[in-house]
């Protein structure tokens, strides 16, 4: 993880990608969103979606998952060079999340994040704050998921 | 057929879902698949970071309310799904060990002008702890079926 001065607007990365299979559909739902469009094909199959897809929290949650292994990656890389890496901070929320297209299964989602704002919190000396819009868009080329997230991110070191 | 559909939700109405119990096991168990950051996995780790010691991912919390939402009405009524969240604040770290309650407000309603089956609900949810704290707040629209489809009012 890069510090939040070495952070810029417009930076934009794409992080990953993951194919949704039937199986990992239905068992995140039985956990977290068990409607019967995201648990059962038949039921799928007659309502609106027209077949069984992934709930909005599954599509979301994986990006989150490409995004720690994305900055994991990136901070083994500025190790591996000698340079010091920045630690990441929690998120404050999420905003304008939108669920564009259903993810059915066999859909595979590109991933990408780019930085929207930089900016330091008014409140509290310590870390800035990087709000970035990320996005999923299925083998189509259609846009499935958008949204804007804030988050903490460690200031480089003052020299002295 | 499911009990509640769009015309059941009415502007101002409150409800509260829960209690639930969130685990140790659990939080770990989602960071590990979802968001394998040290402040979801290690209590040491954890109390390094600016939340101050071992907290669930924000997506968990999202996820917990979406499973207690379906439990206390959605499954029971004529849920289409929802089209997004307008915003969701993480205000408060759940930690291991707290029971949860979700307190649902209906904000606004419409019909849909585009497909007369369905109507649109927007929601407040509140993520609630054990001494009635606001830990997370989320924003919501659901689509619902109409009871009445295409009848005229």
């Amino acid at each position: 993880m890069k510090y939040f001065e070495d952070i810029r607007v417009g930076d934009s990365i794409e992080i990953g990608r993951h194919t949704f299979t039937a199986d990992d559909i239905k068992a995140f739902a039985r956990r977290f969103d068990p409607q019967p469009f995201h648990v059962d094909e038949e039921a799928a199959a007659r309502s609106h979606f027209g077949a069984l897809c992934a709930s909005g929290w599954h599509t979301a949650a994986v990006w989150m998952r490409l995004m720690v292994d994305h900055r994991r990656r990136e901070s083994e890389a500025m190790r591996a060079r000698g340079e010091p890496v920045a630690g990441m901070g929690p998120a404050l929320g999420i905003r304008e999340l939108q669920w564009l297209k259903p993810v059915y299964a066999g859909d595979t989602i590109v991933y990408k994040s780019e930085v929207l704002e930089t900016r330091i919190s008014g409140s509290r000396p310590g870390p800035g704050l990087m709000t970035l819009r990320s996005t999923g868009v299925n083998q189509n080329g259609d846009l499935v998921i958008s949204f804007v997230s804030t988050a903490f991110v460690e200031r480089r070191p003052q020299k002295g | 057929m499911p009990k509640l559909h769009w015309e059941d939700f009415r502007p101002g109405a409150v409800s509260v879902y829960g209690p639930r119990l969130v685990t140790r096991e659990e939080i770990i168990a989602f960071a590990a698949e979802f968001d394998p950051q040290p402040m979801h996995l290690d209590e040491a780790a954890a109390s390094a970071t600016l939340l101050g010691g071992l907290a669930a991912s924000g997506w968990h919390s999202c996820c917990l309310l979406m499973r207690m939402i379906a439990d206390g009405f959605l499954l029971d009524s004529s849920s289409m799904g929802g089209p997004g969240v307008d915003e969701v604040r993480w205000l408060k770290p759940l930690r291991p060990g707290t029971s949860i309650r979700i307190r649902a407000t209906v904000l606004d309603t419409r019909a849909s002008k585009k497909r007369p089956q369905m109507g649109l609900v927007r929601f407040l949810f509140e993520m609630l702890d054990d001494s009635d704290a606001v830990l997370t707040t989320l924003t919501t629209t659901l689509m619902l079926g109409r009871r009445e489809t295409g009848v005229p009012a």
